[in-house]
């Protein structure tokens, strides 16, 4: 128990206390997870809108398999993210495993169905006369893509917010194709699973903390916009 | 508009982080669990980046996996602890050459109250056949480390096959396995560099030591610049270079976790 009172006090230390070390970790999650859902979700919502917009064979079959691929497990993403960009796989000419670039995109893959899924059920519930009042009244299809965008915004921040929250806390891709690489690709669930195993319980409780807080907040924003996207429509 | 996307979104995946920004070589080194564990690599790695002005990405796995990393090209050198995996590898011409640069020893801990009575023996089979035997508990690597590896011989070496529900394979790195080890009140055989880093916390014993079969000989070998063009095998020269200079040499005698000297310089034999 005494140890885990030392430990638990000195984390609240590194944490207030600024340590290096500590902050760049925190620092890479964030760098790391926020350019993944930043490329992704345009690209996600674009599917989605058309899913939800267009009539096309087989357009049911797709939303399924979106759904579907909601709970791809991260290790899968990671393996796959590992045999392609491998120096010996497909793409291993490009020389990216073991940089931040291929944790980005092993993240971009593990939100984009969770991406696509969500938005598209925002999309769905739209009211389809914002996008033929839009056009009607002249405005490009562009235009009228932004508009209805902006009708249904809370339900994409919402999308964006779990598909944030997927990627953060992610530790299996993030471990095989990062390579934990101090100071470079080790985010915060990979120093978790690190330190815990090192038996150094002050930094994991440390980033333990950061994560749950993170994950409070995030999962909070989720339910405060998912409840205004109720009321609006 | 379509430039400005497609440049963003190059950015937003390419942004090298900004404190290595500066220009100067990059090489990838896999080594094993044993070596960052035990905090060896924190005394040295700002040593040899410093002396050559090369930044290191170091990648913490497995012999086994350290290896095979090697010979996909995912890394431009691997320092590991296996000899005869070490020299398959350069002589299926993945590695260039080996290099000793230390040795310690590999140990037995276990439970302190020894339900297979192995304490003070000092070869490793004998006393892997006598837990065996008692059908003790053992918490194997099982990860294909060069532990593992090491582990894997000496039941041979005993004529035994582990099996049964005493023999628990955690597939998890040196520290992690101590751990579990330490929970289930297990035998397990361990690097020293480990053990003493980790012993603080563990209700383990050492128990065996010293035996002919328990040395722990650590090799660095450059991954095959004529298998994959793009190795900066300049640089890796450099690094191994230093691992065998006499600056280098000296740190590693100099590491000490509680006073105790963790690997032992190949300069010192």
């Amino acid at each position: 128990m005494d140890s885990l009172t030392a430990a638990t006090a000195e984390s609240f230390r590194l944490l207030f206390s600024g340590d290096a070390a500590l902050w760049i970790i925190i620092f890479t999650s964030f760098s790391v997870s926020v350019r993944a859902i930043l490329i992704a979700a345009p690209f996600a919502f674009v599917v989605a809108f058309l899913m939800a917009h267009l009539r096309y064979p087989g357009r049911r079959t797709m939303i399924a398999g979106f759904s579907a691929l909601q709970s791809i497990p991260a290790v899968v993403v990671g393996l796959t993210v590992y045999l392609v960009f491998s120096r010996s796989g497909p793409l291993g000419d490009l020389k990216l495993l073991f940089t931040q670039s291929t944790m980005v995109i092993g993240q971009m893959l593990l939100s984009f169905p969770l991406l696509v899924a969500l938005s598209h059920a925002a999309f769905q519930a739209a009211d389809r006369r914002v996008w033929e009042t839009s056009i009607t009244l002249g405005a490009k299809p562009y235009r009228a893509f932004l508009t209805l965008i902006y009708e249904i915004r809370f339900g994409l921040i919402a999308a964006f917010i779990a598909g944030f929250g997927r990627i953060i806390a992610e530790v299996g891709c993030s471990m095989m194709v990062g390579g934990n690489i101090l100071g470079y690709t080790r985010n915060i669930p990979t120093a978790i699973a690190l330190e815990t195993t090192k038996g150094e319980f002050a930094q994991a409780i440390a980033l333990g903390m950061v994560l749950l807080a993170m994950a409070l907040l995030l999962n909070g924003m989720l339910s405060f916009f998912q409840g205004r996207g109720v009321m609006t429509s | 508009m379509k430039r400005f996307f497609a440049n963003l979104i190059a950015f937003l995946l390419l942004a090298p982080p900004l404190a290595f920004a500066a220009e100067q070589p990059l090489i990838r080194m896999a080594t094993t669990t044993s070596t960052e564990n035990s905090g060896l690599f924190t005394v040295i790695q700002p040593a040899f980046e410093q002396a050559l002005g090369i930044k290191v990405h170091v990648i913490a796995v497995g012999t086994g996996k350290a290896l095979e990393l090697g010979r996909r090209g995912d890394v431009d050198v691997v320092l590991v602890h296996a000899k005869p995996a070490e020299e398959a590898f350069v002589a299926a011409g993945d590695g260039v050459a080996r290099h000793e640069i230390m040795y310690n020893d590999f140990i037995i801990v276990g439970p302190a109250d020894d339900p297979a009575g192995v304490s003070g023996m000092q070869d490793a089979a004998s006393a892997f056949a006598k837990i065996a035997a008692a059908a003790a508990p053992v918490v194997s690597r099982g990860d294909d480390s060069g532990t593992h590896k090491k582990e894997l011989a000496l039941w041979r070496q005993a004529g035994i096959e582990p099996d049964g529900p005493w023999y628990r394979q955690v597939g998890q790195g040196m520290g992690k396995t101590l751990q579990i080890a330490g929970e289930m009140n297990a035998y397990t055989l361990v690097d020293r560099g480990t053990w003493l880093a980790y012993r603080a916390n563990s209700p383990l014993k050492l128990l065996v030591a010293g035996g002919a079969d328990l040395k722990n000989t650590y090799g660095i070998i450059a991954v095959n610049p004529q298998k994959f063009s793009d190795v900066d095998y300049a640089s890796v020269q450099r690094l191994i270079d230093w691992f065998t200079s006499a600056e280098a040499q000296a740190l590693i005698a100099g590491y000490r976790v509680d006073g105790e000297q963790l690997f032992y310089p190949v300069s010192s034999q």
